[in-house]
C-alpha cells in the first residue's frame, strides 16, 4: 500500500491561513490503513483545527468527509454536491489524491495534509517498511523475494558492498543488510548460483518515465 | 612510456607495487595536492586519489589527479558511482584517459548519509560490478553502455576495492570473482590488521583461481594511537581491528603510540610480501602522507624498481 504520514500541524494550519471554508476529506484506502488520513485520523485534524481556530479567534468553517478512494474520479465526484460549500479542501489523501481532485475540481485550492511516503508493508502494529521502489520491472526472481533495489541503501544489483558486518547494513545499523536476506534466502534455496552472473545495469527508463509514467489498456476501456 | 600505467607496468613485471592514497583538499588549494605528492614521490609508484570520501565534498578526484600528473606521478582515479548516473561516469572515464590518467579504481562509494551533504541524492544508477564492466567494454570493445561506439577507446588499468572483512565471508570472493568477470585487473583491499581473517580469504580467492587473473594490493593504514584503533574498528564501516593490536597500541607510552603504529605497519606489509597472491600494498596513511616514505624504506621496498 501506499504509506503517508500527518504533516506538521503548524505547516498546515499556515497553508489553510487565507481560507474561511475549508473540508477536511479522508481516504479510506492505502493511508486509512496506515493510519494517516482515514475517517479517524480525518476527524482528530477537523477537530485540532477548530480547537486552533477559536484560539486563535477566527471564524473558520471546517467540514469534514471521508471518501472511498480520492484517486479514483467515480469517488471524487461525489464531492460535486458540496463542494461549492467550501473554498478550499485540505486533503488527507495520498498525493495521487490530491492531484486527482484538483484534476476534477479544478476551481478549488486543494491543500495535502500528508507526507506521502513509500509503497510499503506492515510490519507490524505501527511500523511500516518500504520494500518496493515500483521500478517497472520486478526482478523479485532473481533475489530470492527480497529487493535490493528497494531493500539495500546503495540499489546493488551486484551486492554485497564492502560494508555489511554481521548481517546488517552499514548505513543504518538498525536494517538488516538486503543482500545477507538475498544470500540467505538463495542458500536456503540452493539457487545461490543464480548470483554469480552479472546482473546489467537497470533500465530506469521503466521507473522514471519522459514525466508520468502511464499505463494504457484498452481491454479495460470502455 | 608516459603514457601507459607505471602501476601496470610493474605489476606485469613482477615487481612487488607500492601505491599510496592522497585525499584531496576540502577546498581549491592545488598546494595541498602538490605537498602530498612531493612527500611521497619516488618512494611509491602510483597515487590513488579519493573520490569524495565519507560522501564529504572535496577538490573532485580527476582535479586532483591532473596536479599529481604536473608532478609526475601516475595517478590512480577513484570513481565512485555514487553522485554519477551512467551518462556522467562514462564521460569522465572518456575525460579521464584523454588528459593521461591511465589508472581507474571503481567503486560504490560511501553512503551519502555519513558526509556533509546527508540530503543529495544518492545515484546508484551502475554499481560498481557494472561500472567495472562499463569501462572494459569501453577500452577493450570501444563501445559505451548500449553499444554505441566511440571515436578512440580509453586506455585505463581498471582497479575494483575488496573487503576481506566484510560479511558473509565466504560470498566476499564470489563477488571479487564478479569483480574479475567484469573486467577488474587489481584489486585493492580495505586495511588489513586482522592477519589471520587475510590469509583465511586470500586462501578462498586462490582456491578459486582467482589470484592468477589480478594483482591484490593488501591495503595497509598506520595507526597514530590506541584512539584512532578503536574508532576505526567501531565507526568505519568495513574495518575490523583485532583486540591485540589494539592492546598493543594502548600498552605503549603515549610519545611512542605513533611509532609502534609504523612498526605495526611495517610488519603487516612484511608479512604481506610472503603471501602467495599478494602483488604489492596500498598503504593509506590518513592525512600523515609523511610517513609514507619511512614505512616503505623500513619494509624493504625501496628503491622503487622504476
Amino acid at each position: 500500500m501506499i504509506t503517508a504520514e500527518q504533516k506538521p500541524i503548524d505547516e498546515i494550519r499556515e497553508m489553510i491561513t487565507p481560507f474561511k471554508r475549508i473540508l477536511a476529506l479522508g481516504c479510506g484506502s492505502c493511508v486509512s490503513e496506515c493510519a494517516a488520513g482515514g475517517e479517524k485520523e480525518t476527524g482528530a485534524l477537523a477537530s485540532a483545527l477548530r480547537m486552533a481556530c477559536k484560539i486563535e479567534g477566527k471564524e473558520v468553517v471546517i467540514g469534514e468527509k471521508t471518501l472511498d478512494r480520492q484517486c479514483v474520479k467515480d469517488f471524487v465526484i461525489e464531492l460535486e454536491d458540496i463542494i461549492n460549500n467550501y473554498d478550499a479542501i485540505l486533503s488527507l489523501g495520498c498525493g495521487a489524491g490530491v492531484q486527482t481532485i484538483a484534476d476534477i475540481f479544478p476551481e478549488i485550492p486543494v491543500i495535502p495534509a500528508l507526507n506521502t511516503d513509500f509503497l510499503g508493508e506492515t510490519k507490524d502494529q505501527g511500523y511500516w517498511i518500504e520494500n518496493c521502489i515500483g521500478c517497472g520491472d520486478c526482478m523479485l526472481f532473481y533475489f530470492g523475494g527480497v529487493c535490493p533495489l528497494a531493500r539495500c541503501s546503495k540499489q546493488l544489483l551486484n551486492g554485497p558492498c564492502g560494508g555489511a558486518v554481521q548481517g546488517r547494513c552499514e548505513a543504518d545499523p538498525e536494517t538488516p543488510c538486503a543482500w545477507q536476506l538475498i544470500i540467505d534466502r538463495l542458500t536456503f534455496f540452493n539457487a545461490l548460483n543464480r548470483l554469480e552472473t552479472i546482473y546489467p545495469p537497470k533500465d530506469w527508463s521503466k521507473k522514471q518515465g519522459r514525466g508520468p509514467r502511464k499505463i494504457i489498456r484498452e481491454d479495460q476501456q470502455k | 612510456m608516459k603514457d601507459i600505467s607505471l602501476l601496470k607496468r610493474i605489476l606485469d613485471k613482477g615487481e612487488f607495487a607500492v601505491t599510496a592514497e592522497c585525499g584531496p583538499p576540502k577546498g581549491a588549494d592545488p598546494d595541498a595536492v602538490i605537498k602530498k605528492a612531493v612527500l611521497m614521490k619516488g618512494k611509491v609508484d602510483s597515487i590513488n586519489v579519493t573520490d569524495n570520501q565519507n560522501a564529504v565534498v572535496h577538490m573532485s578526484s580527476m582535479a586532483a589527479c591532473i596536479l599529481l600528473k604536473t608532478e609526475g606521478i601516475d595517478p590512480v582515479l577513484q570513481m565512485v558511482v555514487r553522485d554519477r548516473n551512467r551518462i556522467a561516469l562514462q564521460s569522465d572515464i572518456i575525460g579521464a584517459s584523454a588528459i593521461g590518467i591511465r589508472n581507474i579504481l571503481c567503486l560504490s562509494g560511501d553512503h551519502q548519509g555519513f558526509g556533509n551533504q546527508p540530503q543529495a541524492l544518492g545515484v546508484f544508477d551502475l554499481d560498481s560490478v557494472q561500472f567495472i564492466q562499463a569501462v572494459k567494454n569501453m577500452r577493450d570493445k570501444g563501445r559505451i553502455i548500449g553499444g554505441d561506439p566511440l571515436s578512440k577507446s580509453p586506455e585505463l588499468f581498471i582497479g575494483a576495492a575488496a573487503n576481506p572483512f566484510a560479511d558473509p565471508l565466504s560470498f566476499r570472493v564470489v563477488r571479487l570473482a564478479k569483480k574479475i568477470a567484469a573486467g577488474a585487473e587489481f584489486i585493492q583491499t580495505q586495511c588489513i590488521y586482522d592477519l589471520e581473517r587475510f590469509i583465511q580469504w586470500m586462501d578462498m580467492v586462490s582456491e578459486r583461481g582467482l589470484t592468477d587473473k589480478v594483482y591484490i594490493l593488501g591495503g595497509v593504514t598506520p595507526l597514530k594511537s590506541p584512539a584512532m584503533a578503536r574508532y576505526m574498528n567501531e565507526k568505519v564501516s568495513g574495518v575490523s581491528i583485532p583486540q591485540d593490536v589494539i592492546k598493543r597500541m594502548e600498552g605503549v607510552f603515549k610519545k611512542k603510540q605513533r611509532e609502534e603504529g609504523i612498526a605495526i605497519c611495517v610488519e603487516t606489509i612484511q608479512r604481506l610480501k610472503e603471501i602467495k597472491g599478494v602483488s604489492g600494498v596500498h598503504i593509506m596513511a590518513i592525512e600523515w602522507e609523511e610517513t609514507v616514505g619511512e614505512i616503505v624504506e623500513r619494509a624493504g621496498l625501496l628503491p622503487r624498481p622504476i
